[in-house]
């Protein structure tokens, strides 16, 4: 069964008819090809898909692209400005070295935005507490710690 | 243009992580071709049975089906090899069972492939595979890895005792002789836990094959593509390997899990050309717990023989090692060459005997994983020698101290020569930097708050930039083990460094951009380093072993000496000089004693432009190529003192500090370092904490979810405490470099047990075995009953 959707992607419009069972990630990535979000478990272990649903960090492998009628989504693309440079999260991570491999990357970026957007000023263990649904076999995360807490001063939180 | 400063040894930021913060890296699920078409893997739910039979009518007649295969099709290629022959110690080679690409008569463990459904979409190829039907016959299964050899079953029939070779290295008569005169002798148990490498990016591969050319090209998630291409062709599909191009694009994470040859994207480069459609396929999680090959699973005794003073007499070891179902590409080599070489440690120990039997079971194979044989040593190694000193009532750093290798080269009792090092130093760092002298304090201040604190220690030796080609081969290696670069000037005199190591998270495309940019004496952005790519790259055996920056890294330092040599001749010319006069500084060419100079570029030009030029005597272009095959391996070294926390009402264990002190030789660039060290330390801390492989009697894989296998999470780990020592640098490669890679999951595992046991030895706890679970520190707390 297919369903037609109409959403925001990334501040653009964008209508689709994509079937029941369509997952939110494979709808970025396959329909719309924003393969910057990467899937690393399907099972909302690992986090790798994070993306914003109405400004709230979600696993894009567990939500259905049904349900983002009429809401707004952001991907990693969405919040690399168009200049070349990079948003003050993006280079807090090039910064403090908080990454390797690149594959958890967004999702991290994605869930760190909103873990300093809704908890200004986080302390290091909140900061670790509000990365624990994001997985990094890499960095051993401290500094993707670092990165986050750089990140959210140069963003003003 | 010069560079100001030099770039080694500064912590540049990455070139390439504008693609990965941005989202436009290119990871292998990430390509899709035109004609797409996509797989899906039928596995075996059972961990051993024999195949009666299988019907694929239903699938190959269900909706968008374009084609099903089984092990019955793939008539007329080979199993997936194996690089490398062990011997037994009577001298017969090690039993080598084949490794059917999809299953034949039998399955041999959870998540064998038994076919393979290509459909025009993967939910299709699901929906197919699920009308597959097998009649199996089922078998007892061989699981457990100390009783392996008596279980009863064969996993293959080459083998009936599971004993795939029993092998040993050592002076057995000596260490005998030294245990008859020993003052003390210190005796261990000791279990080193099978893991999974879970990188987070699923293993995955596509291929696709072009009649117009009769040529193959897969993009396939692999730490080696040359490797992967020779195999594959050579060994298995008989294929003209000029006519396959393996692209290993940016790959996320590797650990030892995507050096190997796997079954998935033989099967698909095979199927490609009969399909006439490219094939996509990409595990998912589920199919990388069954499938990628799993780390470690020892089982091991050793004994330390010491006189009276704490003088290491010899040291003896008998370790079985679990192979799994099949053998896996460099799985033989592991618990042998480079397990049982690395049990002297830093220590002058004279005597060391190691037996090594290895055996099948019905699990998954077992191959290298970060550390790969090293981590194994060390753990069973700086566990012996804290027990050792809690026994004899030395203070663990002491009893190393005195017993430390100070005299280099060095000649173990196991065969490695260590060229250089100085362990007093790393292990002085780190009892400063760890405040082990405030430890007391600390204690003390964690019982009024009802908890247990302990430290621990380890010092460890690794073996890396594996190896002399030649030295290799007289050990079994079936490949050679050098490394190939090229350098590519343009004509405008920008560089592109071409390497025969894979990036997979290391950071390549800038360090050795730094190397290559500091000896041409260009700016960094004026030096790209491809990689990854048959197509691009003349040759490379790949990036493990933390051999790339020692290995490959030296191969294009090779080739940039052979520009500067023949950029040399082309100064002399224009300069009207005799080659002999010229000298290349910070990226000028230069007649001695006087300020007659071409830049490079101008030198790159002529190159290109030769109107003004010996082309009598001398080519024009400039661009070389270097194959560099080491003397040696290199020998980083370094100390770890790891503080925890046990609450002993739960068995919980917190990491309270965790202190590193390096020797890596050289440093290129220190961010980068320290990033690898904290990484191996997060995987050798989940090793001993969190990660442990199960599987039941019957060969189901119970850990095959992240629900059930505890990956380390950011709250589960403390901050770092990382230093690099003004190390010892290599003696025998021209950076001085040693490798970094492996270290922090080699060293980490023992000081955490070791910290523990530390804390519990007031309540009468004196083993543990990893991980250290809540439920297992409680239980042998209770069991000790003090």
């Amino acid at each position: 069964m297919s369903v037609t959707i109409q959403l925001k992607v990334n501040g653009r419009p964008v209508a689709a008819e994509v079937q029941a069972d369509t997952l939110l990630s494979a709808f970025l990535r396959e329909h719309l090809r924003l393969t910057g979000t990467h899937v690393g478990c399907d099972t909302a272990s690992c986090g790798a898909c994070t993306v914003h649903l109405d400004g709230r960090a979600v696993k894009s492998c567990n939500v259905l692209a049904a349900q983002t009628q009429g809401r707004e989504v952001t991907t990693i693309e969405g919040i690399t400005p168009e200049d070349g440079s990079l948003h003050p999260m993006q280079a807090a991570f090039k910064a403090c070295h908080g990454l390797q491999c690149g594959f958890c990357t967004a999702g991290m970026v994605m869930c760190a935005l909103d873990v300093v957007t809704h908890q200004p000023h986080a302390t290091e263990e909140q900061i670790r507490a509000g990365l624990e649904g994001n997985l990094c076999r890499c960095t051993g995360y401290h500094n993707i710690v670092r990165a986050v807490a750089q990140g959210a001063k140069a963003m003003g939180r | 243009m010069s560079a100001a400063q030099p770039l080694i040894g500064r912590s540049v930021e990455r070139k390439e992580d504008y693609r990965f913060l941005t989202g436009t890296g290119q990871y292998t699920d990430d390509i899709t071709l035109p004609r797409q078409s996509y797989a899906c893997f039928l596995r075996s739910p059972h961990a051993h049975a024999r195949i009666r039979s299988i019907a694929t009518a239903a699938a190959g007649a269900a909706p968008g089906v374009l084609a099903v295969f089984t092990g019955k099709d793939l008539t007329g290629i080979g199993g997936l090899p194996c690089g490398w022959l062990i011997k037994s110690i009577d001298g017969s080679p090690m039993k080598e069972p084949k490794h059917p690409v999809l299953a034949e008569d039998k399955v041999r463990h959870v998540g064998d492939p038994l076919a393979l459904v290509i459909a025009e979409s993967v939910a299709q190829a699901k929906a197919a595979a699920a009308l597959i039907e097998i009649d199996y016959e089922l078998q007892p299964a061989v699981v457990d890895t100390a009783t392996a050899a008596r279980a009863g079953t064969a996993v293959h029939d080459i083998a009936p005792d599971n004993v795939c070779y029993t092998w040993a290295i050592g002076d057995k008569a000596a260490v005998e002789a030294a245990f008859a005169r020993a003052d003390h002798v210190t005796r261990l148990s000791i279990v080193n836990n099978r893991l999974i490498p879970n990188a987070i990016e699923p293993r995955a591969a596509n291929a696709a094959y072009s009649r117009a050319d009769d040529s193959y090209t897969l993009y396939v998630t692999s730490q080696n593509p040359h490797v992967e291409r020779l195999l594959m062709t050579a060994f298995v599909l008989g294929l003209p390997e000029h006519k396959v191009r393996v692209i290993a694009p940016d790959v996320g994470g590797g650990f030892g899990s995507k050096i190997y040859l796997y079954a998935e994207e033989t099967a698909l480069v095979w199927a490609a050309r009969r399909v006439g459609r490219p094939i996509k396929w990409t595990a998912e999680r589920s199919e990388s717990f069954q499938t990628d090959a799993h780390g470690r699973d020892h089982v091991s005794t050793a004994e330390l023989a010491l006189d009276r003073n704490g003088k290491f007499l010899a040291l003896r070891v008998h370790t079985t090692a679990n192979l799994g179902a099949y053998l896996s590409t460099f799985a033989s080599c592991i618990p042998t060459i480079l397990y049982a070489t690395l049990l002297a440690g830093q220590y002058a120990t004279p005597a060391i005997y190691c037996e090594v039997q290895a055996v099948f079971t019905n699990t998954t194979p077992v191959d290298a994983y970060r550390g790969a044989g090293r981590p194994e040593a060390t753990y069973l190694l700086e566990r012996t020698v804290e027990l050792a000193a809690r026994e004899m009532r030395i203070d663990p750093p002491e009893l190393r101290r005195r017993n430390f290798i100070r005299h280099f080269p060095y000649a173990s009792p196991v065969g490695l020569s260590y060229d250089t090092g100085d362990y007093e130093a790393t292990l002085n760092r780190v009892l400063d930097i760890a405040d082990v002298k405030g430890f007391p304090a600390r204690k003390a201040a964690s019982a009024q708050r009802g908890l247990l604190r302990g430290i621990g220690y380890s010092c460890y030796i690794e073996a890396c930039g594996i190896a002399p080609s030649n030295i290799a081969g007289a050990l079994g290696a079936r490949a050679g083990l050098f490394e190939a670069g090229e350098i590519r000037v343009h004509p405008t005199g920008k560089v592109t460094v071409f390497t025969g190591s894979h990036s997979h998270g290391q950071g390549h495309e800038t360090t050795f951009a730094q190397v290559v940019a500091d000896r041409l004496g260009l700016a960094l952005e004026d030096v790209d380093v491809q990689h990854g790519d048959t197509g691009k790259v003349l040759f490379g055996m790949g990036t493990y072993g933390s051999r790339s920056l020692a290995v490959g890294g030296t191969a294009i330092i090779k080739a940039v000496d052979k520009i500067i040599a023949k950029g040399k001749k082309i100064a002399a010319h224009l300069l009207e000089a005799s080659d002999a006069d010229v000298e290349f500084a910070q990226g000028e060419f230069r007649v001695a004693g006087t300020d007659r100079k071409k830049a490079f570029a101008e030198i790159a030009l002529a190159a290109y432009v030769p109107h003004n030029y010996p082309l009598d005597k001398l080519e024009p272009g400039l661009n070389e190529n270097a194959f560099y095959d080491p003397s040696n391996f290199t020998f980083p070294a370094g100390s770890y003192v790891c503080e925890v926390e046990v609450d002993p009402d739960t068995g919980a264990v917190r990491i309270a500090r965790f202190t590193a002190s390096d020797d890596f030789g050289n440093v290129v660039n220190p961010m980068i370092v320290e990033g690898q060290v904290h990484g191996g330390l997060a995987q050798g801390i989940g090793q001993a904490l969190l990660e442990g492989c199960l599987y039941s009697d019957d060969g189901q894989l119970l850990t095959g979810s992240y629900t059930d296998y505890a990956m380390p999470r950011a709250a589960d780990l403390p901050a770092f405490h990382v230093e690099t020592v003004r190390g010892t640098p290599c003696t025998h490669n021209p950076l001085g470099v040693k490798g970094c890679g492996e270290a922090g999951a080699i060293g980490s595992p023992p000081a955490v047990i070791n910290a523990i046991l530390d804390a519990l030895a007031a309540r009468g706890v004196t083993s543990l075995d990893m991980p250290a679970t809540p439920y297992r520190v409680w239980q042998a707390i209770q069991a000790a009953g003090r």
